[in-house]
């Protein structure tokens, strides 16, 4: 449909301003594709009737349970181009890096079975590809199998992994985001298709504290890059640095803006309290020359962060302080507290119910006791105040004659201090 | 004696016929079913197996609402032709 038959009123508007506008990206579009044109003009209406249009649903590819998101539209009628008009998820590439030839594959795919319209990438880290029929969709997925692209998580199982670019190319990499996102989708593939769990479960990537993938408020499981010994300091470079700026400005955005105020300007030379570093990445960023995370890296691995639906927005907390994530058996080692969680939330999680919910629910010391981990202090984000700490013993009953009674983590014995040298940072 | 998974699958496809239209079935309730028959014959990964058989074959799906139920093929009530 010519751009000129189209009438928009409220969309123009969307124009309007220096900043890009994805209305005048789709009238390009519509005027080689109809489609497009009527998916702006049910957007046009939606825009002043202030409702939406679309329904959703799930619709199954034959051997999998997720991949598509079914859009279907109340004004098919009306609009007949954009009476089903499916999104595709597909698996995105570790890192989001693409070889020219990959991207001509997913945009001749687009072109041929759908809108040509793309997404990359969505929040869920997914290729999107939008503008799908029933029919066209089932070609397309066809086509993107054999071309050894395969669909990507929905509803209520693993969802696809996204990553922040690591050792690719970032100096700040404290282990293989890229390997390890291949090797959690190679090995739990059938998660990812098929909706086994109460509720959806993601993994998100990050190599380094600075947290490029945004997991620790977007999924339930961050593995967040960190290291245990000292930050790498080379003081050459902190002179040269220092010369360049000036004390004022190193005191003023490095040291006076450390967290646990751990670092200090001697002279010319930095002095690090390691011992208080929290790894917030903020020194390294700005003296990212002179600085660098220790030599001893690993990841921590949290659990429980989401984004509302249910309960309001959680941000993951600490699950293991410290993961090595270097090797073969490092890697089975993670995967073995992944299944044990998988196992504890689905045989006792609520439908609909996210892992940190169920934390929240159940409370740490049984879910610890659930999946086999030992209590340990970093758990505690802030004492009396982390939500998924529960002191059933200051607590008055929930109902009448409710024995009082200490969550399993007060139980235990504590640990001999000793126990505890040389494994913790 | 271990149930052979192709048994496994019919035994669950008779049981979701049944609880069409009255019952949303999870994996966890088919386990446990399996598992009340069965006893330690069967194991969890033998019904996954099973549940596998049944939605490669197209005699099952994943349905969407209301949590991940394994049913039999139907139209979504939104969806339009």
């Amino acid at each position: 449909m010519p751009d000129n038959e189209l009438k928009l009123p409220l969309l123009d508007q969307l124009e309007e301003g220096p900043w890009p506008s994805f209305v005048k990206d789709l009238k390009e579009q519509a005027a080689r594709r109809p489609q497009v044109g009527q998916l702006l003009e049910q957007l046009e209406q939606s825009y002043e009737n202030r409702w939406d249009y679309w329904r959703g649903t799930a619709i199954n590819v034959p051997g999998y349970g997720g991949g598509i998101i079914a859009r279907y539209s109340d004004l098919g009628e009306k609009f007949p181009q954009v009476a089903q008009f499916h999104t595709i998820r597909v698996i995105e590439s570790p890192g989001f890096v693409y070889s020219a030839d990959a991207l001509r594959q997913l945009c001749d795919i687009s072109e041929e079975y759908g809108a040509g319209i793309m997404q990359l990438h969505g929040m869920t880290g997914d290729i999107l590809l939008l503008g799908y029929d029933n029919e066209k969709m089932m070609d397309a997925c066809e086509a993107l199998m054999d071309n050894g692209w395969d669909l990507g998580g929905s509803g209520n199982g693993m969802r696809t992994i996204p990553c922040c670019i690591g050792p690719a190319r970032c100096e700040m990499a404290c282990y293989d985001t890229l390997m390890l996102t291949k090797y959690l989708t190679d090995k739990y593939i059938g998660y990812l298709h098929r909706p086994e769990f109460p509720y959806k479960f993601k993994f998100k990537l990050s190599g380094c504290g600075n947290d490029c993938a945004n997991s620790v408020s977007r999924s339930d499981m961050p593995v967040i890059g960190t290291w245990r010994d000292d930050i790498q300091v080379d003081q050459e470079a902190v002179t040269r640095f220092v010369k360049e700026m000036g004390q004022e400005w190193v005191i003023g955005n490095v040291t006076s803006r450390c967290p646990t105020r751990c670092i200090h300007l001697n002279g010319d030379q930095i002095e690090i309290d390691n011992r208080n570093c929290v790894r917030c990445m903020h020194c390294i960023n700005v003296m990212h020359l002179a600085l660098a995370p220790g030599k001893d890296r690993g990841a921590t691995l949290l659990i429980g962060g989401k984004r509302t639906v249910r309960s309001g927005d959680m941000v993951a907390s600490v699950l293991v302080p410290f993961q090595k994530l270097d090797s073969d058996g490092a890697y089975r080692a993670f995967s073995g507290i992944v299944e044990r969680i998988w196992d504890f939330w689905g045989e006792h999680g609520n439908e609909h119910e996210r892992v940190g919910e169920f934390i929240d629910r159940v409370g740490l010391g049984t879910f610890l006791d659930g999946v086999g981990l030992e209590p340990d202090p970093q758990m505690v984000a802030n004492p009396r105040s982390n939500p998924f700490i529960k002191f059933e013993e200051y607590a008055a009953p929930r109902l009448d004659g409710e024995p009082h009674k200490a969550a399993n983590v007060l139980n235990r014995e504590p640990d001999r201090e000793e126990d505890y040298e040389g494994e913790q940072p | 004696m271990a149930i052979p998974v192709e048994q496994l699958a019919d035994e669950m496809y008779e049981i979701v016929k049944e609880s069409a239209g009255v019952k949303k079935l999870k994996g966890g309730d088919l386990t446990k079913a399996m598992v009340a028959k069965y006893g330690d014959d069967v194991s969890r990964a033998d019904v996954k197996a099973a549940i596998r058989v049944l939605i490669d074959s197209g005699r099952c799906v994943y349905g969407y609402f209301g949590g991940s139920s394994i049913e039999l093929p139907h139209t979504e009530a939104a969806e339009n032709q």
